[in-house]
């Protein structure tokens, strides 16, 4: 955790819920954000992050619960805290017909900044980003990516002290999504408070202060991230991948290896933890010595994405999956 | 300060991407010539009909010029997401919809004088009363606006708003005494014509050029004003309680 960060809670938000259509987007869901915490809201899609971002940003009004933003009580003003706020949403909104630079000049604007101040912050957000030279092509030509990080770009230009992040690294390449984690983390350590949704568990990890899982709704977890992967420290990993049948072995291997916890992922995809390190070769032995042909033992190393599918129960398959569909970072 | 900041930086970005694209420009001069042009032309009473028909086809040229740039404007940056980021700002409702409907305010008065000035090679206007006729433009231009801001935000497609808004100029247009006195219509027809706003400021259009008029210049101004103040809260109230659901 940052050194920095203090108890002061900034964002604070009590049994908040949303029904949209037939769905309970947000379904009683309570946290808190201290000043200049980086949050992080890990879901799959449809989790109700986008949801949530709305009613704190003003865009929606919840059902019930409670939000007060650095004290202000926004749950019946949906709007009074607007001026501390910075939204980059995720859809790029911005205006087709200007330019990059007008977009972020108008952008500035709209909190009052004066001319001179808006332009040249325009054009550093614009070199910084890697977008100089497209700066003064209309954002209707724009790839995806340029688009992004223009929204990115438009979210932060008036320096807000609550930044709210939808996802906004889904869909942009390798380079512009660490040169967008590289701003992020920037704007960390100047304290602003930062609340970040995103479905890749790495990023969540790698940038994150807190972290709260968020499936269908509801919060199932919400910790530091050190404390998110004490249970996995220390914690020693082998798959055993064999094409001949392995149902019934794991019990045979439990007995013969008292300090190992072996369970069958899957036909043929044995997976075999410990506290200590895995014996791979006695291991290997003996399953071969039961009938078993083993064609891989690979180790592993256990992340944040192993906690969130033991704490939620997704199938880190399942979001990969959504991450391929959307060229995840990397 | 920073809120007027604001509010011009929105106005003057809505005129270069809406108000002052070519092919608005041209609708907003074409459309008043055709008007005129038809009336005018057409008419033919000589060029004397020029005085008669000048408040009613100022008033429609304003009446079309100002509900569809406003519709245009409002609903398709609804529709794509971009007027979210007017929400998010930090400036009071009322003032951001000022914002956004001042645009097609000014629109709307450069759209009245297409048919002033045409007027001004045919016939002699010396007579007609500025300081009236003025004003009344400035107000026709706000109700209408208005009244465009409320219908593009009654409805949700771009599309829906044109139709919708149709069915509110073109009855119009023969309710509010724009070529023909309110007093013409059926008895029946006639409190409808009252219900409208553009009949007050026909009327006084019509007392600035022929002298004519119906009503008291200062209850037409008055009744202007409150239809307004009414169009504008009115349209408010929706925007917040349909937009931020
Ligand atoms: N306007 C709407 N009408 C009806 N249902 C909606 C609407 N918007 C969202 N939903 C539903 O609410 C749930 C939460 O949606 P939300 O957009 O908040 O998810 P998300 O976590 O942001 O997902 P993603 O990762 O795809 O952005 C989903 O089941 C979605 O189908
Ligand atoms: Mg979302």
């Amino acid at each position: 955790m940052s050194p920095h960060l203090s108890a002061t809670c900034v964002i604070s938000v009590a049994d908040l819920r949303k029904r949209l259509g037939e769905v309970d987007a947000v379904d009683g869901i309570s946290f808190t954000v201290g000043h200049g915490e980086l949050f992080g809201f890990l879901g799959p899609n449809g989790a109700g992050k986008t949801t949530t971002i709305n009613m704190l940003t003003g865009l929606s009004r919840p059902d019930a619960g409670t939000i007060r933003i650095a004290g202000i009580d926004c749950t019946q003003t949906p709007r009074a805290a607007q001026h501390l706020l910075g939204v980059v949403p995720d859809e790029s909104n911005l205006y087709g017909e200007l330019t990059g630079f007008e977009n972020l000049s108008f952008c500035a604007a709209l909190y009052g900044l004066g001319r001179a101040e808006r332009e040249e912050r325009a054009r550093r957000l614009l070199s910084e980003l890697g977008l100089a030279e497209a700066g003064d092509r209309k954002f209707a030509g724009y790839s995806k990516g340029m688009k992004r990080k223009l929204a990115f770009a438009a979210g932060v230009i008036h320096e807000p002290r609550i930044l709210f992040l939808d996802e906004p690294t889904t869909g942009i390449d390798v380079a512009s999504a660490r040169q967008l984690r590289e701003r992020i983390a920037d704007l960390h350590d100047r304290e602003t408070t930062i609340f970040l949704t995103t479905h890749y568990i790495e990023e969540a990890e790698r940038l994150c202060d807190r972290i709260a899982f968020i499936v269908a709704g509801r919060i199932v977890r919400i910790d530091r991230v050190e404390d998110l992967l004490q249970p996995i420290q220390g914690r020693h990993v082998v798959q055993i991948s064999s094409p001949t049948v392995l149902d019934g072995l794991n019990d045979a291997l439990s007995a013969a290896f008292p300090g190992l916890d072996c369970t069958l992922l899957r036909h043929g995809l044995l997976r075999i933890e410990a506290d200590t390190p895995v014996p791979v070769g006695p291991l290997v032995r003996f399953l071969e010595d039961h009938g078993a042909e083993v064609s891989e033992a690979r180790r592993m190393q256990l992340s944040l994405e192993d906690v969130f599918v033991r704490v939620t129960g997704i199938e880190a398959e399942a979001l990969r999956k959504e991450k391929e569909k959307t060229g995840g970072p990397r | 300060m920073k809120r007027w900041i604001a509010f011009w930086s929105i106005l003057t970005k809505d005129m270069r991407t809406y108000y002052l694209k070519p092919p608005n420009i041209s609708w907003g001069i074409i459309f008043p010539l055709a008007w005129t042009g038809m009336f005018f032309i057409k008419s033919g009473g000589g060029l004397e009909d020029v005085q008669t028909l000048l408040p009613g086809v100022v008033a429609v040229s304003m009446l079309f010029g100002t509900t569809s740039m406003l519709s245009v404007a409002i609903t398709f940056e609804k529709k794509m997401r971009s007027f979210e980021r007017l929400l998010l700002a930090p400036i009071p409702f009322e003032l951001l919809m000022l914002a956004k409907t001042s645009g097609a305010v000014i629109f709307g008065v450069a759209n009245a004088f297409v048919p002033v000035i045409m007027a001004l090679f045919l016939v002699d206007l010396s007579q007609v009363v500025w300081g009236l006729f003025i004003p009344a433009v400035v107000l026709i231009a706000i109700v209408s606006t208005f009244l465009g801001l409320f219908i593009a935000v009654a409805v949700s497609e771009v599309f829906e708003a044109q139709t919708f808004s149709n069915f509110f100029r073109f009855p119009m247009i023969f309710l509010c005494g724009l070529f023909f006195p309110v007093t013409a219509l059926p008895v029946f027809l006639q409190p409808l014509a009252y219900a409208l706003p553009l009949t007050y400021g026909v009327d006084i259009l019509q007392g600035a050029v022929t002298g004519e008029h119906a009503l008291p210049y200062a209850l037409d101004f008055i009744l202007l004003g409150l239809f307004c103040l009414v169009l504008f809260v009115a349209s408010l109230w929706n925007i917040k309680r349909k937009w931020i659901t």
